[in-house]
């Protein structure tokens, strides 16, 4: 009788070589977050949570976040479906430009932030003179400083997803009599739904933890500028056990916004 | 009908892409059926987009219903949605996230009706194509069959002056084409415009169209209705589609001279640059020389054997490329294979000889 030993299809055997860096990293992105836990200090916890300023940051966040993902969307959804589908001279550098915020120090864009929308700045001391909006220190600021770090990744990932979709789609809508605007509404919107669905989840998530353009353009006010991250920041230097129940908090709305937009964000064309 | 005169297409389409050029002049009158038919890559969907404004013609003119749509050298162009052009597309492209009716629907809205007239006429539409209970239905949810009739409704329901159907039945498989043809008959006839239709499937072009036109390489080789074109091949694509053998040689009398040293006794008369055409049922295939009445023998060799309906269809190489319908007991007494070598024999009576130019 001849054994002759068979693998199951598909089955082969992972080389260590790439099994133990994999292994490593893998630990590496997760121990923290499981340091995190750990040290959380669970029996105070109800307490900490409704400590007088956390409720506070907390709510502002959402909010900031929510409306700076509004605003994302508006203007970003326009922005790639230009950039997917009108060839105009100056294509590749406006997408370039449009990456910028994704490579850029967040502190550098509060700083350029500051230097046009500041109350000196360029569009900012007119702003201030015609209207006296000003925006440091204000919500408002709070949500520019957010929307500029965060449209990128709406961008890009709408871009993706029209570039994705079928544009014969569109060629029979305008076969049928619908001009641009028509067919964009009703036929390139809902085919690309789900990608921007995709992109306002990773841009309000990207807004959600903004961090240094929001503390270097719109400082650092309780109740008006002072979202979750800055928050965690300032309870670092007096209670870390406040730092911790904090981060857990963001941790905890990341996680809960992620697992229940896998499977689109997976999907996304 | 006077409506008949100024709803014509008159059309000289030239579209340059790359290497290949697209060049070749369409006329359709109102309530006429013209297929455009070709192999891949012939050019044949490039003129229909050129048709529906997807793609601008780099030089004649397109005129429709006495309006022209496009002509690059006088500056005139009209955008797709602006041309009273209907398109029923390759795999329909039926709009996933609407109703069927509201598929229909979309044109009559987009032309300014109310959502409720809009949704009117389209049910009437979805009714004279048979699918008023499917209304409701995503496109997911159709068949084929289905599909390609509610493409169909989408594309009338505008009333468009021409309509342009790109490979309408390809996406179907072979029972549902049938139904789908003989349907689809009946209202491209009921059409009162100009219907054009681009399909590479012979049958098709036969079955939905009064009038052929024939594409090759970005130009047309040959025009006419299917009983001409049927009858008098003048390309080997155009001879394989109507499944004849075909040759272009100097005719003399009855005597046809194809390459240089082979001659074909032909039965009727003819003078210059010909055409000689033969079905393949008219090649017989002998072990040997045959001796006795058919004038035309030659040896070959056997290049392939294929299932050809109740007969074998056999590849010949030789003097002349033919191919030969046979019965599969003839074939089996003569012990064909590929590789063998025989004769092959054709009668002067069964040959059509006409002129190539």
């Amino acid at each position: 009788m001849t054994a002759v030993r068979q693998r199951r299809p598909g089955t082969r055997r992972v080389p260590v070589v790439l099994l133990v860096p994999a292994a490593l990293g893998l630990a590496f992105l997760v121990l923290p977050l499981a340091g995190l836990l750990v040290r959380t200090p669970w029996a105070s916890l109800p307490e900490r949570l409704t400590a007088p300023g956390v409720l506070t940051a907390l709510r502002l966040s959402l909010q900031a976040a929510t409306i700076a993902t509004v605003f994302c969307v508006v203007l970003g959804v326009p922005l790639a479906w230009l950039l997917a589908r009108v060839d105009f001279p100056g294509r590749r550098l406006v997408r370039a430009l449009v990456t910028v915020p994704l490579v850029l120090p967040p502190v550098v864009g509060g700083v350029a932030l500051l230097l046009v929308f500041g109350r000196r700045g360029l569009v900012g001391s007119w702003l201030d003179d015609r209207f006296g909006v000003t925006f440091p220190f204000t919500t408002a600021g709070v949500v520019l400083a957010e929307a500029f770090v965060a449209m990128p990744f709406l961008v890009i990932a709408v871009e993706g997803a029209l570039r994705g979709a079928d544009t014969r789609y569109e060629e029979a809508a305008a076969t049928l009599g619908a001009g641009r605007w028509t067919t964009f509404r009703r036929v390139t919107l809902p085919l690309v739904a789900p990608g921007i669905a995709a992109g306002a989840v990773l841009c309000w998530a990207r807004a959600l933890g903004e961090f240094g353009a929001t503390i270097t353009f719109a400082g650092n006010f309780p109740g008006r500028t002072r979202t979750m991250p800055l928050a965690v920041y300032l309870a670092l230097e007096t209670d870390l056990q406040d730092a911790v129940v904090l981060s857990l908090v963001l941790l905890t709305v990341s996680v809960v916004i992620l697992v229940s937009l896998r499977d689109r964000w997976i999907a996304a064309p | 009908m006077d409506r008949r005169a100024v709803t014509d297409l008159h059309a000289h389409l030239v579209v340059d892409h790359g290497a290949f050029r697209l060049d070749i002049e369409v006329s359709v009158s109102a309530g006429e059926v013209v297929a455009l038919l070709g192999p891949n890559g012939a050019g044949k969907t490039t003129a229909l987009r050129a048709l529906a404004g997807l793609v601008p013609l780099t030089g004649g003119f397109i005129d429709l219903g006495g309006r022209t749509l496009d002509a690059p050298d006088r500056r005139v162009w009209t955008p797709p949605e602006r041309r009273p052009i209907g398109v029923v597309f390759q795999d329909y492209l039926l709009f996933p996230h609407l109703t069927a009716l509201d598929n229909i629907a979309f044109g009559p809205r987009s032309h300014g009706l109310d959502k409720h007239a809009a949704r009117a006429r389209a049910a009437a539409w979805l009714a004279r194509v048979g699918l008023a209970e499917f209304a409701r239905r995503k496109p997911r949810h159709l068949s084929g069959g289905q599909a390609q009739r509610v493409a169909l409704a989408r594309a009338l329901a505008v009333e468009p002056v021409m309509l342009l159907l790109d490979e309408p039945l390809a996406a179907l498989d072979a029972r549902t084409r049938l139904e789908t043809r003989a349907e689809l008959h009946k209202h491209l006839a009921e059409h009162p415009g100009a219907t054009l239709l681009v399909t590479h499937d012979p049958l098709d072009a036969l079955v939905l169209a009064d009038r052929l036109v024939i594409v090759e390489h970005g130009r047309i080789v040959q025009e006419g209705d299917a009983a001409t074109i049927t009858a008098q091949p003048r390309t080997d694509y155009v001879a394989q589609l109507v499944g004849l053998n075909l040759y272009r040689g100097r005719g003399s009398r009855h005597l046809v001279t194809i390459e240089e040293h082979f001659t074909l006794t032909v039965a009727d008369t003819v003078d210059g640059d010909v055409f000689v055409a033969f079905p393949p049922a008219a090649v017989a295939l002998h072990p040997r020389r045959p001796d006795g009445s058919p004038r035309n023998a030659w040896p070959a060799t056997i290049t392939g054997i294929q299932r050809h309906g109740d007969n074998l269809r056999v590849q010949l190489v030789g003097p002349i490329t033919a191919a030969a319908d046979i019965t599969p007991a003839a074939a089996a007494q003569l012990h064909l294979a590929p590789g063998a070598q025989v004769w092959a024999a054709v009668k002067a009576t069964e040959t059509r000889a006409y002129p190539a130019s």
